[in-house]
């Protein structure tokens, strides 16, 4: 009794193939879904004041806001809308007990995912504005800047399975709760990145 | 449920209608009633007091009750009636409220469309005073182009007299009254009576707002907007004007004094005052410190 | 028979445990010793305030201690204190030996004590000034490091709590023993369902406007910053769509527990469970859509503020079913008159007066009036002192010998209800007249024609001090001396009085037998197909044993 502590079910992330103790059913993706619920909300709360932003000033962006380049961002677009494909082709795989398969895709995400937050940082080495340049600056720094994170705890979430996926018998068509939470997380940070990509670059064309 | 016979039961009613009804007039809460919109508040208050009142007793009266007649005697270790639930009873507790806030909401509504919270022409007015007045930003100005009016306009009801118009301003920690008719700058608002006074306040570091305990009206006063207040006064006399708005150390001291003159007397006054403009103009911070 | 089950040692509480119930004690625990800090606090500016003037303390130093004393009471005190018992009893209420995530339920806690220490750390600094609400402009003019401590804290102490919601969401609703179907799990789960669904919801929200706060006070952005074109009243949107609902993650708990005390000590099922439960769920509703009532007379236009005047009356309608259901179960009842019955009747009768005059301030006419005015002050502590409090320490009373195995001394418990309804009253109740005659909250000065009342105010909050003391000695007087609890010792349906006090690690000894509702009381629970055991436990609530 003393070692319940270790006996556990683990944290959110963590994928044990020990699923709880004493045969309870595994409720950690649940747990998941909660999580990115509330997620969800921290988006809607930045979105919210960008647009609440958008309406009530005449001028927005405000006066002497350069146009964004839009060549970076659509590629950015397209890479992690792709990557998105490419992982679930990986549970696919994984469903097939193929591990190889696995790796090979999640390690293609994982790719993907750095090539998105490389073009991330070109963007923001490149543009005109600084952090307190004016409020769409702000906004824009504040909001890509959030999601990047997201993506960058995305990528150490896929590159963490791949290490798990080392070990023999980790991953199965019926043990993969690591690989669904990193991969639900992933087309969520995906979602969110297009609702971002049309409120902060596309609004701002007309 | 144990009711009480019928006629115990209306005695009971009447004497909690009798004792709500003569509380919600009789609380003496308020301070005196010194503008149009004080006597409007103040009804709607006296109305809710009166129904808080019944349902304070009613409530109040129904746990004491209990606590003395349902007592469990000691050694006894039965259960009371098994009641889980009474459907009617539960709708009827289901309706009273939501009828009594639709009223008070409906009332409500009334009371403040009189104060004129929802005057439209309001963020006319004041997009027009903002252009004429010397705001340098021009984000400023256009940022209020969209915005409707803060605050209280003119009321829709009675005779549309022109408004006093008095621009405020709130830094820490005193208030700033200018008279654009006459040029005079104050740090005490005097006012006419029975004339609609209109504000137009701004804040010149953080937020403050301004409130008048007599006149029953607030507004916050924002950096980089404007808002406004119409009152009339009804009732001479001075005053206090606070500052409602957390401003910093000293947001207690953040008061001055409106003074409410006869049509006269308030003649007299901007007189003197717009001819001592030059010496009070250097003292008009201190004014507030008081 | 308890001796062949492991139990926990005193060790266990302060180390790092897995297990619910050492959890929510230390939450518990914890929550309580913030308590007294922020009551402390609260002490020193009633003291101020005896008198006009600003004599004891500088202005400055008593805007820091009523920003710490709200920021305290809200977000380490009341909130943790409701996560207690959530921990404590969701798992033994509905018959399973732990939370869904014990380890995350782990960290959830052990956020806190750091957490509140760094918090008080500011004082270092130079605390915030800016009140609980940091409104912009002034929290970005008021002393940078006090304020950044101040965000961080609460961005730690929410992420605290939004683990615990993940935790007690999927508990209840995914860990029922077979039997229990969601409308006869006891009303204090659907309240942590209510409770959890806003931690969910809003306080990312609160997250994301102290972020951007964050980006103003270092990075020198503007989001809230009217000099460089941002607008204050986005912040007190974003802020207030966490911080209202907030209100509700402070009460409902409490409501909750109410439910579970009265019938039990008025022997009667609770009168409408579905009401109870529903309208819980119908408050946590609306209140995601109340928020701009504490704006009324900030940058709201006029047919906003008679939207959220609408939305923000409503819930007195489902807040008024469960009073008056509440009235219902103990009516016609047999009341015990313990001390946790006594907190749980003051809770209705404070609370009572808190929610008429929640309705009154809802009204924008009269609410432009008091706003900010110690007639608010008055109004939210009758809901949190007068609502969440005096249910937490019913709930103390009532769960202290499942939690310690002891009894507590009856004598010392009355005393402390009525020093504290006493104190409460004096204390809060003048607060409505002086905001009223125009009293303006958040200062250190005030006119001296309020002096008298204010006075009358501080002897009140030093009563409410001095029932502080009765309390502790009870607690550790029966923790040391006090009679051994039996298992079931109020003669209750709900599960956790099934097994022993304190419960054995892992809760049950076998599994719980479902054989009543949790408050069918006087309901005939004749034994089912002659189970000796159900028998044994009928017998014990029946008191024949």
């Amino acid at each position: 009794m003393q070692s319940s502590a270790v006996n556990e079910s683990q944290v959110v992330i963590d994928s044990q193939q020990e699923s709880g103790h004493h045969g309870h059913p595994d409720h950690r993706m649940f747990g998941i879904i909660l999580f990115l619920i509330s997620d969800s909300m921290t988006f809607l709360g930045f979105f919210t004041a960008f647009l609440i932003y958008r309406a009530i000033m005449p001028v927005w962006p405000p006066e002497g806001t350069p146009e964004l380049e839009l060549l970076v961002p659509i590629i950015n677009t397209v890479v992690l809308v792709a990557s998105s494909f490419v992982m679930h082709k990986g549970q696919v795989a994984l469903k097939k007990n193929d591990i190889k398969g696995l790796q090979l895709w999640f390690g293609i995400t994982a790719v993907m995912g750095v090539a998105f937050l490389l073009g991330q940082s070109y963007e923001y080495f490149n543009a005109e504005f600084g952090l307190t340049t004016n409020l769409f600056a702000s906004c824009f720094y504040a909001l890509t800047g959030f999601h990047g994170l997201h993506v960058t705890v995305g990528v150490l979430l896929i590159l963490s399975v791949l290490w798990r996926s080392r070990t023999e018998g980790h991953y199965s068509s019926s043990s993969h709760f690591g690989v669904e939470a990193a991969e639900i997380y992933w087309h969520f940070v995906d979602v969110i990145w297009l609702v971002l990509f049309i409120l902060v670059y596309l609004l701002q064309m007309s | 449920m144990n009711i009480p016979s019928n006629i115990l039961t209306l005695i009971l009613g009447v004497a909690l209608t009798l004792i709500s009804l003569w509380y919600g007039q009789n609380h003496g809460l308020m301070p005196v009633a010194a503008s149009q919109e004080a006597s409007e508040v103040d009804g709607l208050f006296n109305l809710m007091m009166t129904i808080a009142t019944g349902l304070f007793l009613i409530v109040e009266g129904a746990i004491v009750y209990s606590v003395i007649k349902f007592r469990r005697k000691e050694g006894d270790l039965t259960d009371g009636p098994p009641i889980e639930g009474n459907v009617p009873l539960e709708i009827l507790w289901t309706a009273i409220p939501t009828v009594i806030v639709f009223i008070l909401a409906i009332y409500s509504f009334e009371v403040y469309n009189t104060m004129g919270g929802l005057d439209p022409m309001a963020s006319h007015d004041h997009q027009q005073m903002m252009a004429e007045e010397t705001m340098e930003s021009s984000q400023l100005l256009a940022m209020d182009n969209s915005r409707l009016a803060l605050g209280l306009g003119q009321s829709p009801e009675g005779e549309q007299t022109p408004p006093l118009e008095v621009n405020v301003n709130g830094i820490q920690y005193a208030w700033i009254f200018n008279y654009p008719e006459t040029g005079t700058v104050s740090g005490e608002l005097h006012v006419p009576v029975d004339r609609p006074v209109k504000l137009n306040m701004t804040a010149g570091d953080v937020l403050h707002a301004f409130w008048l305990p007599e006149f029953r009206i607030k507004q916050d006063v924002i950096p980089g907007r404007e808002s406004l207040l119409t009152f009339t006064p009804t009732r001479t006399g001075q005053y206090p004007v606070i500052c409602a708005e957390l401003c910093g150390a000293y947001h207690g001291g953040m008061k001055t004094t409106i003074t409410v003159h006869s049509t006269e007397d308030y003649q007299q006054w901007i007189q003197d005052n717009t001819f001592a403009q030059v010496e009070t103009d250097g003292d008009v911070a201190l004014i507030g410190d008081r | 028979m308890e001796q062949v089950h492991p139990q926990r040692k005193w060790q266990d509480y302060f180390g790092f445990s897995t297990d619910h119930k050492v959890i929510g004690v230390q939450y518990l625990v914890t929550a309580f010793f913030f308590y007294l800090v922020g009551g402390a606090m609260a002490e020193v500016m009633r003291t101020e305030l005896a008198t006009p003037d600003p004599d004891l303390v500088q202005p400055e130093f008593y805007n820091q201690l009523m920003t710490m004393h709200g920021s305290i009471m809200l977000f380490l005190w009341i909130i943790p204190a409701g996560a207690a018992f959530a921990n404590y009893l969701i798992p033994l209420m509905i018959g399973t030996d732990d939370m869904a995530f014990p380890r995350l339920n782990a960290i959830a806690f052990w956020i806190i004590p750091p957490g509140g220490i760094f918090f008080l750390c500011s004082f270092f600094v130079g605390a915030p000034q800016a009140g609980w609400t940091s409104y912009p402009p002034l929290s970005l003019v008021s002393g940078v490091w006090g304020e950044e401590i101040w965000i961080l804290s609460v961005l730690l102490l929410g992420l605290s709590s939004m683990l615990g919601a993940f935790n007690f969401v999927t508990t209840i609703l995914k860990m029922r023993m077979p039997d229990m179907d969601i409308h006869s799990m006891p009303l204090f789960c659907w309240s942590m369902l209510a409770t959890s669904a806003l931690v969910i919801l809003g306080t990312p929200v609160l997250a994301a406007a102290l972020i951007l706060l964050s980006f103003d006070l270092i990075a020198g952005t503007a989001f809230f910053n009217p000099a460089g074109g941002g607008d204050p009243i986005v912040y007190q949107h974003m802020f207030w769509f966490y911080s209202h609902p907030a209100v509700y993650i402070m009460v409902l708990p409490f409501f909750g527990v109410i439910s579970e005390v009265l019938p039990v000590h008025a022997r009667k099922p609770i009168f409408g469970y579905r009401a109870i439960a529903y309208s819980g769920l119908a408050i946590s509703f609306l209140g995601l859509i109340v928020w701009a009532h504490h704006m009324f007379s900030s940058g709201t236009p006029g047919w906003l503020r008679m939207f959220f005047m609408a939305t923000t009356m409503i819930i007195a309608v489902p807040t008024g079913i469960k009073v008056f259901s509440w009235c219902a179960t103990i009516w016609g009842g047999k009341i015990s008159l313990n001390s946790s019955m006594l907190f749980a009747l003051g809770f209705l009768s404070s609370f009572l007066i808190g929610g008429l005059s929640g309705v009154m301030v809802a009204s924008v006419p009269f609410d432009l009036h008091v706003h900010d005015t110690y007639f608010v002050v008055a109004h939210f502590h009758y809901v949190l002192f007068g609502g969440s409090v005096f249910a937490l320490f019913a709930g103390v009373y009532h769960w202290f010998p499942k939690m310690s195995g002891k009894m507590v001394n009856e004598t010392l418990g009355r005393i402390h209800f009525i020093l504290t309804f006493v104190g409460f009253n004096l204390t809060f109740l003048p607060m409505h007249p002086l905001g009223l005659q125009g009293m303006n909250r958040r200062i250190a000065l005030y006119d001296p024609k309020f002096q008298a009342m204010n006075e009358l105010v501080t002897i009140g909050s030093y009563i409410l001090a001095v029932s502080t003391f009765p309390f502790l000695i009870n607690i550790f007087w029966s923790l040391w001396k006090g009679k051994k609890a039996p298992r079931n010792p109020w003669r209750a349906l709900t599960l956790e009085w099934q097994t022993s006090s304190p419960p054995i690690i892992e809760n049950f000894e076998e599994e719980p037998v479902l054989w009543a509702g949790p408050y069918d009381y006087g309901i005939d629970t004749e034994s089912v197909d002659g189970d000796e055991e159900v028998d044994d436990m009928l017998a014990e609530v029946a008191g024949s044993s």
